[in-house]
């Protein structure tokens, strides 16, 4: 694409959008959602399968509970209706990866309907409105050995992993959200990070992106004011919260130069680049298959019973917004300094290591300094930095207790991050400690005065100032480990000189 | 020991329980009479010569430790090609699946192994179980032992054959339209569709998912029972099997038996008497009737004005899920590949191989279905013809209230001869005009020999409440104990 793209702020001063999003969120459960394999990450290609999640000649689904139970629990916490009577459909189509040719899913009868979550931008909360929240199966991975790109054009082989297969799907489906101007792509990263806090606080998935446990198609049209809505484009392959943002904003900057230039924009699925930032166009949906969806006559309609429903309900948590609001006023934050804490995915890291035993300020200090610093040059999420927060706690510990100074414990920290063992353990064996025996230290400083002895003589004749070399002295020969104010009050003493 | 090919399941298991003859003994009887007769019936797909042996080893050993034996101990059964059966050859009958060893047994053939029943082989059938006759086998059609030039039914074509054939005292099929009856019928043999969601459908490889029943045949009504009894209960990993235990069909054929129906309450379906069975199909129906009335059964006409909607509805529903249940075979992970050299792309392998794997009726049934689900005709095909099975199911239900069964020819004509109909694929469909009703109410049905029309046998239908297959099982055995059974001209 050779035209040049208008700037954001020009587009959003003359188009709206209208943005949705379809997020699937891998259940947890410890079985597949139609046989008994196991579902976790990992695993020699093709050996977590069955015949049932293979597609064998006359094998046969059945229902996994834990993933209707899972299911029905995000969408009370997305304060959805649970539907009395659901069914699973068959959406047909072939591919590779689908093991019977159709998927498992849920068409017009979906378990979880017309429910909404509240997302904060900027300080203002925007209800975001649910349309539905349904059951499906996974596909399997497809592996396209031989060609330059990794797709399957070009490739010499391509090989198919059914690990995948049958893995318990949830589908989260937005209503259209209008309105959102300028603001959609942060609407739209902070829709799917909210969401990712519920599901997590649910523990009914570990919704990592990076690991396809959570994935996101974004909707995106563009209209003029007081027009009807646009058509729309689906962007798949949005595989981080930043990309959400991104695949947004650089989709609201295609189509506005598509409708500029006096053009349509085409109903298709669009592939988002990580690298470039840029979409391209995948299948047209004007000439995709008909998926003939139909009830899937192999299962049985489920019914929720409603005492079960209302017990999911009274045993939801409380929701990570309502959790936060309280944190904050117990950890005494102001609105901008808890968006901080929320932004850098830190909430449940600092409210563990205040449990462990540190205080908020110091636990925060960590979490939002040193540990994000490292997260962000290794790129990682900051759960997996290599830190716990009890090790936190621990290292801010020995810093109250005076063992460890401020560069000491980042140095300590380091050394957790590398997995050398808990602080105390590499405190000790690396010989971090402050040292704080006053013999050694007496030995130290006399021997930093036997060595400047013209420094020492400027200290005795009342140039207090001058101390400051000494200390930088001791320090040295005592690796950074002694404390700095107990030294100088040492140097004094033993020069005979009032502070 | 006389012929034990001729013997009942009920006999030769008490035969092998009292020491009288072995499981092995039994076993190498049919197995013999099959290499004498199965080159003119071509009732086997595969027979399981070493399987069946080492099978009917174990009962004797078993025997001779003392430990208990199952009332079908011993005693053979021959399984149609549709149940997939651990590293035996599972083909459906059709090339798609030629050479395809299944790595698991489907819930039934776990239950018969357990039962200490002896498997022979797999049994010829229709492709997919699509067809009336047999003819539709992608390995060659099977004749009717009656009359080798005449076909045996279908699509259980090959299980019915062996039992007329004395190849096999048991047959396992499966009904999605009249699959099990109609063999049964054709053949003058017994074949009982269970109600659906009585026996496990896990290992079936599916037709029509909401419509397959797999059941029993056998020659007589209390052996059919026995196999019933056998293979029926709920199974876990079948999600539309009933929770409910199975009906008490093996006491209920032992008192039907006893020749005596005084207040039962049967209802001739009005619409099946007709213009649709011809007339010497009526004859010998009216002469059961009569039978029955002389055990003591009260008859009525019932109608059931929905029954003439059945053959167009389930023409609809069963393609539907057909075009869906058989996307499976695309040449990816079992069974024929085509094309694979290495310069077409997947979808061209998929097609070719699909081309070429199915035969034309079941290509004509992808077709039909993947059009009847196609978005903007839903509706109009596959969503009306749910609503017309509702209404069947109301006929049903309400006939139900007046008797407490209902019967029927179980087919509009005789074996018709190999070659007649495949022409005209409507004319086949006829063939299980009088069956499908049952399969879309989700009813059992059984179909027993009544008598000979120009030497050929006829097939009364009892037909029962969901979840009541023992009522059929009574009605069927009270008729046979008046009109006997029927044996084939000798091969």
């Amino acid at each position: 694409m050779t035209t040049t793209l208008p700037s954001y702020d020009d587009v959003v001063a003359r188009y709206e959008p209208v943005i949705g999003l379809e997020t699937h969120v891998e259940l947890g459960t410890r079985t597949k959602m139609f046989c008994g394999c196991r579902t976790d990450f990992g695993g020699e290609p093709n050996t977590r399968v069955c015949p049932v999640c293979l597609g064998l000649p006359g094998s046969l689904p059945v229902v996994n509970k834990a993933a209707v139970e899972a299911t029905i629990r995000i969408g009370l916490a997305l304060n959805c209706s649970i539907a009395d009577w659901c069914r699973f459909a068959r959406k047909n189509y072939f591919y590779p990866d689908m093991p019977k040719n159709f998927q498992i899913s849920q068409y017009d009868e979906p378990i979880c309907v017309d429910g909404y979550l509240d997302v904060e931008v900027n300080g203002e909360t925007v209800r975001i409105g649910i349309e539905r929240v349904h059951m499906e199966e996974d596909t399997g991975k497809t592996l396209h050995v031989g060609g330059a790109t990794g797709r399957i054009h070009g490739a010499t082989e391509s090989l198919v992993d059914y690990n995948r297969a049958g893995i318990p799907l949830v589908e989260i489906v937005t209503k259209p959200i209008p309105g959102t101007g300028s603001l959609a792509p942060d609407i739209a990263r902070a829709y799917v990070n909210e969401l990712r806090e519920v599901i997590r606080s649910l523990g009914v998935s570990d919704v990592r992106m990076e690991e396809g446990s959570l994935r996101c198609d974004v909707n995106t049209s563009l209209n003029l004011p007081g027009q009807e809505w646009g058509t729309r484009t689906e962007t798949k392959n949005v595989n981080s919260l930043r990309s959400v943002e991104r695949a947004v904003r650089s989709e609201m900057l295609r189509q506005a130069s598509v409708l500029d230039a006096g053009g349509r924009i085409t109903q298709e699925t669009r592939h988002f680049h990580e690298d470039t930032g840029d979409t391209t166009p995948g299948r047209s949906k004007e000439t995709a298959t008909d998926y003939r969806y139909f009830p899937e006559p192999d299962l049985v309609p489920i019914a929720p019973d409603r005492a079960w429903v209302a017990e999911l309900k009274a045993a939801l948590p409380e929701l990570p917004r309502v959790h936060r609001r309280r944190l904050q006023e117990q950890w005494g934050l102001s609105d901008l300094d808890m968006q901080s804490v929320l932004n850098a995915g830190a909430v449940e890291l600092i409210e563990q290591t205040v449990a462990a035993g540190a205080t908020p300020a110091a636990a925060r200090k960590w979490w939002l300094g040193e540990l994000s610093r490292r997260a962000n040059e290794t790129g990682v999420e900051l759960v997996d930095v290599g830190a716990t927060p009890e090790q936190v706690a621990e290292l801010q510990g020995l810093v109250d207790a005076g063992k460890l100074n401020d560069k000491l414990a980042r140095t300590v920290l380091e050394g957790v991050v590398a997995g050398e063992g808990s602080p105390t353990e590499i405190m000790t064996s690396r010989n971090l400690e402050v040292v704080s025996d006053t013999g050694a230290l007496t030995a130290a400083v006399d021997e930093a005065i036997a060595a400047n002895p013209e420094i020492a003589d400027k200290i005795r004749s009342g140039k207090v100032a001058a101390a400051g070399a000494l200390v930088g002295a001791v320090m040295k020969t005592t690796r950074g480990q002694a404390d700095a104010k107990t030294v100088r009050e040492l140097i004094l003493a033993r020069l005979n000189v009032e502070a | 020991m006389s012929d034990l090919t001729r013997k009942t399941a009920a006999e030769i298991a008490a035969l092998v329980a009292g020491g009288e003859t072995s499981a092995v003994e039994v076993t190498q009887a049919h197995l013999d009479r099959i290499a004498a007769v199965d080159d003119q019936v071509h009732a086997f797909l595969h027979v399981d010569t070493e399987g069946a042996l080492a099978a009917a080893r174990a009962v004797d050993e078993r025997r001779a430790a003392g430990e208990p034996l199952g009332p079908l101990a011993g005693v053979p059964v021959a399984v149609k090609d549709v149940l997939a059966t651990k590293g035996v050859p599972t083909t459906v009958g059709s090339k798609i699946l030629e050479g395809w060893r299944p790595p698991y047994d489907a819930t039934i053939v776990e239950r018969l192994r357990a039962a200490g029943t002896v498997m022979l082989g797999k049994t010829n059938m229709d492709e997919f179980a699509m067809g009336s006759s047999t003819e539709y086998s992608a390995y060659g059609a099977t004749r009717n032992p009656w009359d080798l030039s005449r076909i045996p039914g279908g699509s259980g074509g090959g299980s019915s054959a062996a039992l007329a054939a004395y190849e096999a005292p048991l047959a396992i099929g499966s009904d999605t339209g009249g699959s099990i009856r109609q063999p049964g019928a054709v053949t003058g043999t017994v074949g009982a569709k269970p109600t659906y969601g009585g026996t496990s459908r896990y290992g079936l490889v599916a037709f029509s998912s909401s419509l397959d029943t797999p059941g029993p045949c056998a020659r007589t009504v209390l052996d059919a029972a026995l196999l019933h009894e056998a293979i029926a209960g709920h199974d876990p990993r079948d999600s539309t099997s009933i929770p409910q235990p199975v009906p008490n069909v093996v006491a209920a054929a032992k008192l039907g038996a006893t020749g005596d129906l005084t207040g039962v309450k049967l209802g001739i379906v009005t619409e099946f008497v007709g213009e649709g069975a011809e007339p010497g199909v009526m004859a010998v129906f009216r002469e059961a009737v009569d039978a029955l009335t002389k055990l003591g059964a009260e008859i009525v006409e019932v109608s059931c004005p929905n029954f003439t909607y059945a053959l167009p509805a389930y023409y609809l529903i069963a393609p539907s899920e057909c075009s869906s249940n058989l996307a499976r075979f695309d040449g990816v992970r079992f069974g024929l590949r085509v094309g694979d050299d290495g310069s077409r792309s997947l979808e061209e392998v998929m097609s070719l191989t699909r081309e070429a794997g199915f035969g034309p009726e079941v290509k004509r049934r992808i077709m039909l279905g993947t059009y009847a689900l196609s978005s903007g005709y839903y509706d109009a095909y596959y969503g009306q013809a749910q609503k017309v099975r509702t209404l069947i199911t109301r006929d049903f239900t309400a006939a139900f209230e007046q008797v407490d069964a209902l019967i029927s020819p179980t087919t509009p004509f005789v074996a018709f001869p190999i070659g007649e109909r495949t022409a005209d694929p409507y004319q086949m469909y006829l063939a299980d005009l009088f069956t499908i009703p049952t399969n879309l109410y989700g009813g059992p049905g059984i179909s027993v020999p009544c008598g000979l029309s120009d030497g050929l046998p006829v097939g009364l239908q009892v037909m029962a409440p969901t979840m009541a297959d023992d009522r059929m099982y009574r009605v069927a055995a009270a008729l046979e104990s008046a009109v006997g059974t029927f044996t084939p001209p000798a091969l």
